[in-house]
Protein backbone atom coordinates (compact mmCIF):
# COMPACT_ATOMS: atom_id res chain seq x y z
CA UNK A 1 0.00 0.00 0.00
CA UNK A 2 1.06 3.38 -1.32
CA UNK A 3 1.89 6.15 1.82
CA UNK A 4 -1.24 8.07 0.12
CA UNK A 5 -3.82 5.36 0.92
CA UNK A 6 -2.11 4.67 3.85
CA UNK A 7 -2.83 8.13 5.38
CA UNK A 8 -6.23 8.06 3.58
CA UNK A 9 -6.30 4.51 6.21
CA UNK A 10 -4.96 6.61 8.91
CA UNK A 11 -7.81 9.04 8.44
CA UNK A 12 -10.58 6.87 8.72
CA UNK A 13 -9.17 5.70 11.41
CA UNK A 14 -9.69 8.31 13.04
CA UNK A 15 -13.48 9.01 12.03
CA UNK A 16 -14.22 5.42 13.21
CA UNK A 17 -12.76 6.61 16.84
CA UNK A 18 -14.38 10.06 16.59
CA UNK A 19 -17.29 7.84 15.71
CA UNK A 20 -16.99 5.40 18.93
CA UNK A 21 -16.17 7.99 21.56
CA UNK A 22 -18.56 10.97 20.41
CA UNK A 23 -20.62 10.53 23.94
CA UNK A 24 -17.55 9.94 25.63
CA UNK A 25 -16.09 12.98 24.39
CA UNK A 26 -19.36 15.08 24.36
CA UNK A 27 -19.77 13.92 28.54
CA UNK A 28 -16.22 15.60 29.14
CA UNK A 29 -17.13 18.67 26.75
CA UNK A 30 -20.63 18.71 28.94
CA UNK A 31 -19.00 18.99 32.31
CA UNK A 32 -16.33 21.87 31.36
CA UNK A 33 -17.43 23.32 27.96
CA UNK A 34 -20.58 23.86 25.86
CA UNK A 35 -21.19 19.96 25.57
CA UNK A 36 -20.77 19.59 21.87
CA UNK A 37 -17.18 18.18 21.41
CA UNK A 38 -18.07 14.59 20.47
CA UNK A 39 -20.89 15.71 17.97
CA UNK A 40 -18.64 18.64 16.55
CA UNK A 41 -15.57 15.99 15.84
CA UNK A 42 -17.91 13.19 14.68
CA UNK A 43 -19.52 15.52 12.25
CA UNK A 44 -16.43 17.01 10.89
CA UNK A 45 -14.71 13.88 10.12
CA UNK A 46 -17.92 12.39 8.58
CA UNK A 47 -17.47 15.39 6.35
CA UNK A 48 -13.99 14.49 5.93
CA UNK A 49 -14.73 11.08 4.70
CA UNK A 50 -17.16 12.56 2.49
CA UNK A 51 -14.78 14.60 0.66
CA UNK A 52 -11.92 11.97 0.49
CA UNK A 53 -14.72 9.85 -1.47
CA UNK A 54 -14.50 12.58 -3.91
CA UNK A 55 -10.89 13.76 -3.68
CA UNK A 56 -8.64 12.27 -5.28
CA UNK A 57 -5.32 12.61 -3.34
CA UNK A 58 -2.13 12.20 -4.97
CA UNK A 59 0.01 12.60 -1.85
CA UNK A 60 -0.33 12.43 1.69
CA UNK A 61 -0.02 15.89 2.15
CA UNK A 62 -3.41 16.01 -0.59
CA UNK A 63 -5.45 13.71 2.20
CA UNK A 64 -4.37 16.03 4.82
CA UNK A 65 -5.36 19.18 3.16
CA UNK A 66 -8.60 17.84 2.70
CA UNK A 67 -8.78 16.65 6.53
CA UNK A 68 -8.04 20.10 7.25
CA UNK A 69 -10.61 21.82 4.67
CA UNK A 70 -13.40 19.71 6.05
CA UNK A 71 -12.73 20.07 9.59
CA UNK A 72 -12.65 23.81 9.15
CA UNK A 73 -16.24 24.03 7.44
CA UNK A 74 -17.95 21.82 9.51
CA UNK A 75 -16.96 21.09 12.86
CA UNK A 76 -18.29 24.38 13.65
CA UNK A 77 -16.69 25.10 17.04
CA UNK A 78 -13.07 25.61 17.86
CA UNK A 79 -12.16 22.26 17.74
CA UNK A 80 -12.58 23.39 14.11
CA UNK A 81 -10.12 26.44 12.87
CA UNK A 82 -7.71 24.36 15.81
CA UNK A 83 -7.78 20.84 14.29
CA UNK A 84 -8.20 22.33 10.93
CA UNK A 85 -5.20 24.64 11.16
CA UNK A 86 -2.85 21.46 12.75
CA UNK A 87 -3.63 19.47 9.55
CA UNK A 88 -3.21 22.26 7.33
CA UNK A 89 0.20 22.59 8.87
CA UNK A 90 1.02 19.19 8.80
CA UNK A 91 0.06 19.20 5.30
CA UNK A 92 2.18 22.16 4.39
CA UNK A 93 5.46 20.34 6.06
CA UNK A 94 4.85 16.95 4.04
CA UNK A 95 4.80 19.16 0.76
CA UNK A 96 4.90 17.07 -2.38
CA UNK A 97 6.58 14.28 -0.72
CA UNK A 98 5.22 10.77 -1.92
CA UNK A 99 6.78 8.86 1.08
CA UNK A 100 6.55 9.68 4.67
CA UNK A 101 9.72 9.07 6.89
CA UNK A 102 9.43 8.45 10.93
CA UNK A 103 11.51 12.52 10.53
CA UNK A 104 9.40 13.45 8.14
CA UNK A 105 6.32 12.22 10.37
CA UNK A 106 7.90 13.66 13.64
CA UNK A 107 8.37 17.23 11.46
CA UNK A 108 4.66 17.13 10.47
CA UNK A 109 3.64 16.63 14.19
CA UNK A 110 5.51 19.57 15.44
CA UNK A 111 4.11 21.75 12.64
CA UNK A 112 0.61 20.87 13.59
CA UNK A 113 1.51 21.24 17.20
CA UNK A 114 2.92 25.01 16.13
CA UNK A 115 0.05 26.13 14.14
CA UNK A 116 -2.60 24.84 16.95
CA UNK A 117 -0.36 27.33 19.22
CA UNK A 118 -0.36 30.05 16.92
CA UNK A 119 -4.16 30.13 16.52
CA UNK A 120 -5.26 29.34 20.01
CA UNK A 121 -2.33 31.22 21.94
CA UNK A 122 -2.27 28.03 24.67
CA UNK A 123 0.69 26.90 26.31
CA UNK A 124 1.35 23.75 28.25
CA UNK A 125 -0.62 24.05 31.42
CA UNK A 126 -3.34 25.67 30.09
CA UNK A 127 -5.51 22.91 30.00
CA UNK A 128 -6.20 22.45 26.67
CA UNK A 129 -4.94 20.39 23.40
CA UNK A 130 -1.37 21.87 23.17
CA UNK A 131 -1.12 19.63 27.08
CA UNK A 132 -1.57 16.28 24.29
CA UNK A 133 0.04 17.41 21.42
CA UNK A 134 2.98 19.07 22.91
CA UNK A 135 4.31 15.50 24.60
CA UNK A 136 3.33 13.88 21.56
CA UNK A 137 5.42 15.87 19.44
CA UNK A 138 8.43 15.82 21.93
CA UNK A 139 8.05 12.20 21.77
CA UNK A 140 7.73 11.67 17.77
CA UNK A 141 10.57 13.72 17.32
CA UNK A 142 12.78 11.54 19.72
CA UNK A 143 11.30 8.28 18.80
CA UNK A 144 13.06 7.15 15.55
CA UNK A 145 12.09 3.81 14.17
CA UNK A 146 9.51 3.20 11.88
CA UNK A 147 6.36 5.47 11.50
CA UNK A 148 4.17 3.26 13.41
CA UNK A 149 6.74 3.50 16.20
CA UNK A 150 6.75 6.94 16.14
CA UNK A 151 2.28 7.63 16.28
CA UNK A 152 2.95 5.32 19.13
CA UNK A 153 5.09 7.36 21.07
CA UNK A 154 3.27 10.69 20.27
CA UNK A 155 -0.58 8.77 21.06
CA UNK A 156 1.55 7.05 24.67
CA UNK A 157 2.76 10.80 25.49
CA UNK A 158 -0.50 12.63 24.50
CA UNK A 159 -2.50 10.13 26.80
CA UNK A 160 -0.26 11.16 29.80
CA UNK A 161 -0.47 14.65 28.94
CA UNK A 162 -4.39 14.35 28.18
CA UNK A 163 -4.61 12.87 32.23
CA UNK A 164 -2.55 15.49 33.23
CA UNK A 165 -5.30 17.89 32.39
CA UNK A 166 -7.82 16.20 34.68
CA UNK A 167 -5.96 18.45 37.78
CA UNK A 168 -5.34 21.70 35.82
CA UNK A 169 -7.52 25.31 35.96
CA UNK A 170 -8.11 26.09 32.54
CA UNK A 171 -6.99 29.69 31.13
CA UNK A 172 -8.71 29.21 27.89
CA UNK A 173 -12.20 28.41 26.05
CA UNK A 174 -15.28 28.32 28.14
CA UNK A 175 -13.42 26.26 31.19
CA UNK A 176 -11.75 29.05 31.68
CA UNK A 177 -14.77 31.08 33.64
CA UNK A 178 -14.87 27.89 36.00
CA UNK A 179 -12.04 28.97 37.84
CA UNK A 180 -11.23 25.83 40.52
CA UNK A 181 -14.83 24.29 39.40
CA UNK A 182 -12.86 22.90 36.46
CA UNK A 183 -10.65 20.60 38.28
CA UNK A 184 -11.04 17.07 38.14
CA UNK A 185 -12.09 16.83 34.97
CA UNK A 186 -10.00 15.95 31.53
CA UNK A 187 -9.82 18.70 28.81
CA UNK A 188 -11.99 16.88 25.91
CA UNK A 189 -9.33 18.47 23.29
CA UNK A 190 -7.09 16.98 25.12
CA UNK A 191 -8.48 13.68 24.41
CA UNK A 192 -9.74 13.99 21.33
CA UNK A 193 -6.07 14.97 20.33
CA UNK A 194 -4.90 11.54 22.08
CA UNK A 195 -7.68 9.04 20.22
CA UNK A 196 -6.45 10.48 16.66
CA UNK A 197 -2.97 9.79 17.00
CA UNK A 198 -3.84 6.49 18.81
CA UNK A 199 -6.48 5.65 15.72
CA UNK A 200 -2.89 6.67 13.70
CA UNK A 201 -0.85 4.16 15.81
CA UNK A 202 -2.85 1.56 15.39
CA UNK A 203 -3.63 2.14 11.67
CA UNK A 204 0.34 2.20 11.11
CA UNK A 205 0.54 -0.74 13.84
CA UNK A 206 -1.45 -3.38 11.60
CA UNK A 207 -0.16 -2.63 8.27
CA UNK B 1 -16.13 52.63 0.68
CA UNK B 2 -15.50 50.52 3.87
CA UNK B 3 -17.36 47.11 4.05
CA UNK B 4 -18.22 45.04 7.18
CA UNK B 5 -18.69 41.65 7.69
CA UNK B 6 -20.40 40.47 11.21
CA UNK B 7 -19.79 36.82 12.55
CA UNK B 8 -21.50 35.44 15.07
CA UNK B 9 -22.29 32.45 17.16
CA UNK B 10 -26.50 32.90 16.22
CA UNK B 11 -27.34 33.72 13.12
CA UNK B 12 -29.73 36.22 14.93
CA UNK B 13 -27.55 37.88 16.64
CA UNK B 14 -25.41 38.25 12.93
CA UNK B 15 -28.49 39.34 11.36
CA UNK B 16 -29.34 41.89 13.99
CA UNK B 17 -26.30 43.73 14.13
CA UNK B 18 -26.42 43.80 10.81
CA UNK B 19 -29.91 45.48 10.58
CA UNK B 20 -29.20 47.89 13.73
CA UNK B 21 -25.79 48.98 11.60
CA UNK B 22 -28.08 49.44 8.25
CA UNK B 23 -30.07 51.37 10.05
CA UNK B 24 -27.96 54.02 10.79
CA UNK B 25 -25.42 53.70 8.00
CA UNK B 26 -27.78 53.42 4.93
CA UNK B 27 -25.69 52.34 2.35
CA UNK B 28 -22.51 50.87 3.90
CA UNK B 29 -22.27 47.51 2.69
CA UNK B 30 -22.29 44.84 6.00
CA UNK B 31 -22.75 41.07 5.80
CA UNK B 32 -24.15 38.86 8.10
CA UNK B 33 -22.17 35.73 8.84
CA UNK B 34 -23.78 33.88 11.85
CA UNK B 35 -24.35 29.95 12.78
CA UNK B 36 -22.28 26.85 11.82
CA UNK B 37 -23.05 25.17 8.19
CA UNK B 38 -25.93 23.65 9.50
CA UNK B 39 -27.67 26.92 10.34
CA UNK B 40 -26.99 26.02 14.56
CA UNK B 41 -25.23 27.70 17.00
CA UNK B 42 -21.50 27.79 15.86
CA UNK B 43 -18.95 29.04 13.44
CA UNK B 44 -18.80 28.39 9.95
CA UNK B 45 -15.49 29.60 8.18
CA UNK B 46 -16.36 28.62 4.72
CA UNK B 47 -19.08 30.89 4.40
CA UNK B 48 -17.13 33.50 6.21
CA UNK B 49 -14.50 33.29 3.50
CA UNK B 50 -17.28 33.00 0.66
CA UNK B 51 -18.81 36.76 2.48
CA UNK B 52 -15.30 38.49 2.37
CA UNK B 53 -14.45 37.08 -1.11
CA UNK B 54 -17.54 38.62 -2.00
CA UNK B 55 -17.55 42.09 -0.75
CA UNK B 56 -17.59 44.93 -3.47
CA UNK B 57 -15.61 47.47 -1.09
CA UNK B 58 -12.00 48.36 -0.92
CA UNK B 59 -11.47 47.94 2.44
CA UNK B 60 -13.18 45.52 4.96
CA UNK B 61 -13.44 45.27 8.50
CA UNK B 62 -14.47 41.98 10.20
CA UNK B 63 -16.25 42.24 13.88
CA UNK B 64 -16.28 39.09 15.88
CA UNK B 65 -18.31 37.97 19.36
CA UNK B 66 -16.50 34.74 21.09
CA UNK B 67 -14.40 32.21 21.03
CA UNK B 68 -14.66 30.26 18.02
CA UNK B 69 -15.28 33.09 15.53
CA UNK B 70 -12.30 34.57 16.51
CA UNK B 71 -10.32 31.54 15.43
CA UNK B 72 -12.13 31.05 12.48
CA UNK B 73 -12.02 34.33 11.39
CA UNK B 74 -8.00 34.12 12.14
CA UNK B 75 -8.27 30.49 10.07
CA UNK B 76 -9.98 32.43 6.90
CA UNK B 77 -7.44 34.70 7.06
CA UNK B 78 -5.00 32.83 6.49
CA UNK B 79 -6.78 31.16 3.76
CA UNK B 80 -7.47 34.03 1.57
CA UNK B 81 -5.67 35.21 -1.29
CA UNK B 82 -3.01 37.60 -0.68
CA UNK B 83 -4.94 40.22 -3.00
CA UNK B 84 -8.05 39.71 -0.38
CA UNK B 85 -5.87 39.43 2.49
CA UNK B 86 -4.66 43.02 2.52
CA UNK B 87 -8.08 44.26 2.26
CA UNK B 88 -9.13 42.75 5.30
CA UNK B 89 -8.72 44.12 9.28
CA UNK B 90 -10.06 42.15 12.20
CA UNK B 91 -11.36 44.71 14.38
CA UNK B 92 -11.13 43.99 18.52
CA UNK B 93 -13.86 45.66 19.94
CA UNK B 94 -17.30 44.21 21.24
CA UNK B 95 -19.28 42.98 18.55
CA UNK B 96 -22.50 45.47 18.34
CA UNK B 97 -20.86 48.72 19.75
CA UNK B 98 -17.82 48.64 17.41
CA UNK B 99 -19.66 47.61 14.54
CA UNK B 100 -22.26 50.22 14.93
CA UNK B 101 -19.68 52.76 15.17
CA UNK B 102 -17.61 51.48 12.48
CA UNK B 103 -20.55 51.45 10.33
CA UNK B 104 -21.50 54.98 10.83
CA UNK B 105 -18.53 56.30 10.66
CA UNK B 106 -17.77 54.29 7.19
CA UNK B 107 -21.47 55.84 6.14
CA UNK B 108 -20.05 59.11 6.21
CA UNK B 109 -17.17 57.91 4.10
CA UNK B 110 -14.07 57.96 6.19
CA UNK B 111 -11.34 55.37 5.75
CA UNK B 112 -10.81 51.85 7.26
CA UNK B 113 -8.65 53.48 9.90
CA UNK B 114 -11.00 55.96 10.95
CA UNK B 115 -13.72 53.40 11.42
CA UNK B 116 -11.61 51.29 13.24
CA UNK B 117 -10.35 54.48 15.43
CA UNK B 118 -14.20 54.92 16.31
CA UNK B 119 -14.90 51.41 16.88
CA UNK B 120 -12.01 50.82 19.18
CA UNK B 121 -13.40 54.29 21.10
CA UNK B 122 -16.56 51.27 22.16
CA UNK B 123 -14.44 49.23 23.95
CA UNK B 124 -13.38 52.57 26.75
CA UNK B 125 -16.46 54.61 25.76
CA UNK B 126 -18.70 54.80 29.60
CA UNK B 127 -22.53 53.94 29.00
CA UNK B 128 -23.45 55.24 32.43
CA UNK B 129 -22.13 58.82 33.09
Amino acid sequence: MGATQRTVEVVRAMAAAMEEHRAHLTKLDSEIGDGDHGTNMHRGFQATLERLETAEPATPADVLKAVSMALIGKVGGAAGPLYGTAFLRASTTLADKEDISAEDAAAALQAALDGVKQRGKAEVGDKTMIDALKPAAEAATNAGGSLAEVFRAAADAAKGGAESTVEMTARRGRASYLGARAVGHMDPGAHSSYLLLDAAARTLESA
Amino acid sequence: MVGLVIASHSPKIAEGTAELVRHMAGEVEIVAVGGDSDGGLGTDPERLQAAIEGIKADEILIFMDIGSSILSAETVLEMLSPEVREKVRLVDTPLVEGAFSAGVMASTGATADECVEAAMEARTEPKLH
